[in-house]
C-alpha cells in the first residue's frame, strides 16, 4: 500500500518542458512512474517525452485523468502552479522548486485550509523537497532511484542529500523503505513531520519510521508529542545541525536558530522524552535500526 | 537580510510609520555639528547602527543635553566594541552612529510582527509592557503578550487593530492612530515579505504613536520582486560569504580548522555535525548544490582555502543526479589548477561511485580517500592537527 503514491498514482508534470522538469520527468518515467501529462502553458497541444502537453493543469486533469501534479516551476511562478494544480482537481501536489517566498507558501496554505475546510483531502509536499518515493513503484522528484529497495521502514526528512544518505545505509543493512518523503527545508511547507508520521502510522506496508529533521522551527517538537501519543510504531531520530550557530542560516531556508528556539539540543530532548530512538551519529542510522530490528525479508 | 535600525526607519516613515526626526546617519565625530543641527534642538539620542538587539544595555544607545555631551559622546562610540546578549560574546564595531532628536515618552510598548512556522502565517506579537526583550518578557510575564494571527491576503483588519488597542490599553485619545499604525506596520510586513519587523518601543507620545526603534529582517526569496530592498547592502554576510553567493554556492564561515564541501544543505550540516562528533571543528558551511560541476568545485575550494583557519578539507558528496565520476573529475581538475596546501579528505558515495574512485586512484594528487562519513571525518580531525 505505501503512503502518498503507489503504482496507479497518475502524475502531471508542472513545468514539463523546461530543463528542470525534462530531465527529471524523464528519470521519474524510466523509473516506471506514470507521468501521463505535462503542463506549460502556450504549450498546450504539442508532445513531450512522448507525453501530451497542456497549457493548463485543468485541461491535463479532465482528459488524462491525472490526480499527483509534480512541480519544477520556477520559484516566483510556483505558489500559483500549486494553487492551480489544486484548483485543477489534483489531491496530491509534490512541490521540487526551491526558494519560493515564504508570504507566497503563507497565502498556500491558507488557500489549501480553505479547501480543505470544504471538505477536500489534500496533501502538499515541500516546496524545496527532493519529492517522494514510494520504492519499485512510484518516484516523483529529483531522488536517485538506485539507491532505494521496496521494504516496510519509512522515512521522513526535511533535506535531499541527508535522505538519500540515509536510505542507502537502510538499504545496505538490508532494510527497504515503505515510502520515503522529503518534506522539505523551508520555514513554511506543505505537510509536517506529525503529517507523515500519521500515514505511516495507518500504512499496513510500514513497521517502522526514520525521522531526518534539523535545526529551526519546532516540527520535530511536535513530531515528538505526535509520537508519545498517537504511535504505535517504532521510530527513530536524527537532527542535523548541533554544529551550527545560532542566528544563522545553513543553506535551507528554515534551517536557522532564532531567539534561542529551534536548537539541536532541544529538539532531541524532546525526541529521547517521547521514547523515539535517537541516532546521535549521521553514519549509525542504517546500524542503529538494524540493531533493533532484525533484517527484514525483501 | 537584516536591516540596520535606520534603514529600517527610512523604509517605515515612507509607508506612514511615525519616527523620530533625524539628523541622519555619521561615520565620523566631524560630521556630528551638521547632523545636530539636522536634528533639531536639544537633546539628541547617538544610537550605534549595528545589527544586535540589546544596544541600550550595552552602551550603545546615548543621550546628549549638549553639543559638547554628544561630541564627547561620539568621539567614544564611533569604532567602540559592543557587546551585547545578542551578539553571543563576540564583539561588534561600531562604525555608524543615527542621530536623533529626542521624543516625549508616555508610554512605551512592544510590537512586532514574525512569520509563525507553526501556524504558517505572519502573527503580531505585542506588549503593554514595552523596552523589554521579547525574550525575557516571555520569560517573566508571559500573560502580558498578546499574540494575534493575520490573513496575509488581507493584512490587519480595523476591528482586529481595535481589538488589539484594547488589550493593550490604549488611551481612547490614541486609539485611531494607534490603529493607523498597526495596519501600516502589517501592511510593511506584508508587503516587503518580512520575516521579522519589530518595533521595540512602540511608543505614544502627547501627540500620537511613534517607532523608536525599527529591527527589520526580509526573507532573500523575495528579493527578486523587491528592488529597494535589493539594493540595500548585506550587513551580516562577510567578504568570502558574498563571494559564495555570487557563485551560487552556500556557503557560512564559522570558527574552526575543517573545511567542509558537501552537496545538499541537510548533508553539509550533517557532515559539520559529525566532523566534531569525531572530535574536530569545521571551519564553514558550504553546500556545493546540485549542478557541481569543475568549475564549481574549484570555486569552493577557492572559497574554503582563502580562510587562513583551515587546515584540512573534507569533501563529501552523495551523488544523486551529481554523478561521483563528474565530482571526481572536478576535484583533480581543480587540484592540477590549484596548489593545495592543506590535506584533503574526500568521500565518494552514490551514483557512479566506483569510476569516481577510480579517477580520484588514478590522478596521482594526494587525496585521502574514505568510504563512509565517519572514517573520512576521523581521518580529517586526524590530519587537521
Amino acid at each position: 500500500m505505501a503512503i502518498i503514491l503507489d503504482k496507479d498514482s497518475k502524475l502531471v508534470v508542472q513545468g514539463f518542458t523546461g530543463s528542470q522538469g525534462t530531465f527529471h520527468a524523464k528519470q521519474c518515467i524510466e523509473y516506471g512512474t506514470q507521468i501521463v501529462a505535462g503542463v506549460t502553458p502556450g504549450r498546450g497541444g504539442q508532445t513531450h517525452l512522448d507525453r501530451p502537453v497542456f497549457n493548463t493543469v485543468h485541461d491535463a486533469v479532465r482528459n488524462t485523468g491525472a490526480f499527483v501534479s509534480l512541480i519544477f516551476v520556477p520559484a516566483p511562478y510556483a505558489a500559483d502552479a500549486i494553487m492551480e494544480a489544486v484548483d485543477g482537481g489534483c489531491s496530491v501536489v509534490i512541490c521540487i522548486t526551491e526558494g519560493i517566498p515564504v508570504m507566497d507558501m503563507a497565502k498556500v496554505k491558507r488557500y489549501i485550509t480553505q479547501q480543505e475546510r470544504s471538505g477536500r483531502e489534500l496533501t502538499l509536499i515541500g516546496p524545496n523537497c527532493p519529492g517522494v518515493i514510494t520504492p519499485g513503484q512510484c518516484k516523483a522528484g529529483i531522488m536517485p532511484g538506485f539507491i532505494h529497495k521496496p521494504g516496510k521502514i519509512g522515512v521522513v526528512s526535511r533535506s535531499g542529500t541527508l535522505t538519500y544518505e540515509a536510505v542507502d545505509q537502510l538499504t545496505k543493512h538490508g532494510f527497504g523503505q515503505s515510502t520515503v518523503v522529503g518534506i522539505g527545508g523551508d520555514p513554511i511547507a506543505g505537510s509536517n513531520f506529525t503529517d507523515i508520521l500519521a500515514k505511516f502510522e495507518e500504512d499496513e506496508d510500514t513497521e517502522a519510521v526514520v525521522i531526518i529533521g534539523e535545526i529551526g522551527g519546532s516540527a520535530e517538537e511536535d513530531a515528538a508529542r505526535f509520537f508519545r501519543d498517537k504511535m504505535s510504531k517504532p521510530v527513530f531520530g536524527f537532527i542535523a545541525g548541533k554544529a551550527a550557530p545560532e542566528g544563522r542560516r545553513m543553506g535551507h531556508a528554515g534551517a536557522i536558530i532564532e531567539g534561542g528556539s529551534g536548537t539541536h539540543a532541544s529538539k532531541i530532548k524532546a525526541m529521547r522524552e517521547a521514547g523515539i530512538t535517537v541516532v546521535e551519529n549521521l553514519s549509525e542510522i542504517g546500524e542503529t535500526v538494524a540493531k533493533a530490528r532484525r533484517p527484514l525479508a525483501a | 537580510m537584516k536591516l540596520l535600525e535606520h534603514e529600517g526607519k527610512d523604509i517605515l516613515k515612507a509607508r506612514g510609520v511615525p519616527v523620530p526626526h533625524n539628523g541622519g546617519v555619521i561615520i565620523k565625530p566631524a560630521q556630528l555639528a551638521s547632523a545636530l543641527k539636522r536634528a533639531g534642538k536639544a537633546p539628541w539620542v547617538l544610537k550605534a547602527q549595528v545589527l544586535a538587539g540589546g544596544r541600550g544595555k550595552a552602551g550603545g544607545i546615548k543621550l546628549a543635553k549638549t553639543p559638547q555631551e554628544a561630541l564627547a559622546l561620539a568621539k567614544a562610540m564611533i569604532g567602540m566594541n559592543l557587546i551585547t546578549h545578542q551578539t553571543h560574546g563576540q564583539a561588534i564595531k561600531v562604525k555608524e552612529l543615527l542621530i536623533e532628536g529626542g521624543v516625549k515618552i508616555e508610554r512605551e510598548l512592544y510590537f512586532s510582527v514574525v512569520m509563525d512556522r507553526k501556524n504558517s502565517c505572519p502573527t503580531i506579537i505585542a506588549s503593554a509592557q514595552g523596552g523589554m526583550e521579547i525574550e525575557g518578557l516571555a520569560a517573566e510575564h508571559p500573560e502580558s503578550i498578546i499574540r494575534m494571527p493575520v490573513d496575509p491576503n488581507v493584512g490587519l483588519r480595523d476591528f482586529a487593530a481595535r481589538r488589539l488597542a484594547f488589550s493593550l490599553d490604549i488611551a481612547s485619545t490614541h486609539t485611531a492612530e494607534f490603529c493607523r499604525v498597526a495596519k501600516a506596520l502589517v501592511k510593511a510586513f506584508i508587503d516587503l515579505d518580512c520575516s521579522m519587523l519589530e518595533i521595540n518601543p512602540l511608543i505614544l507620545t502627547p501627540k500620537g504613536v511613534m517607532a523608536l526603534d525599527a529591527k527589520i529582517s526580509t526573507d532573500d526569496n523575495a528579493l527578486f520582486r523587491q528592488p529597494a530592498l535589493a539594493q540595500l547592502k548585506d550587513h551580516e554576510a562577510t567578504a568570502l560569504e558574498k563571494e559564495a553567493k555570487a557563485a551560487d554556492i552556500s556557503y557560512v564561515g564559522l570558527d574552526g580548522n575543517i573545511g567542509c564541501m558537501v552537496n545538499g544543505a541537510g548533508l553539509a550540516m550533517g557532515t559539520m555535525d559529525t566532523i566534531a562528533l569525531a572530535g574536530g571543528s569545521p571551519a564553514n558551511f558550504l553546500d556545493v548544490g546540485g549542478g557541481a560541476d569543475e568549475q564549481r568545485v574549484m570555486h569552493a575550494l577557492k572559497i574554503i582555502i582563502k580562510d587562513k583557519k583551515v587546515k584540512a578539507i573534507l569533501i563529501n558528496i552523495f551523488g544523486g543526479i551529481v554523478k561521483c565520476d563528474m565530482i571526481a573529475s572536478g576535484v583533480v581538475g581543480a587540484l592540477k589548477k590549484i596548489k593545495l596546501k592543506v590535506p584533503l579528505v574526500v568521500r565518494l558515495q552514490g551514483t557512479n561511485v566506483d569510476a569516481g574512485k577510480a579517477i580520484l586512484a588514478k590522478s596521482g594528487v594526494a587525496i585521502i580517500v574514505a568510504d563512509d562519513l565517519w572514517t573520512a571525518a576521523r581521518k580529517a580531525v586526524e590530519v587537521a592537527k
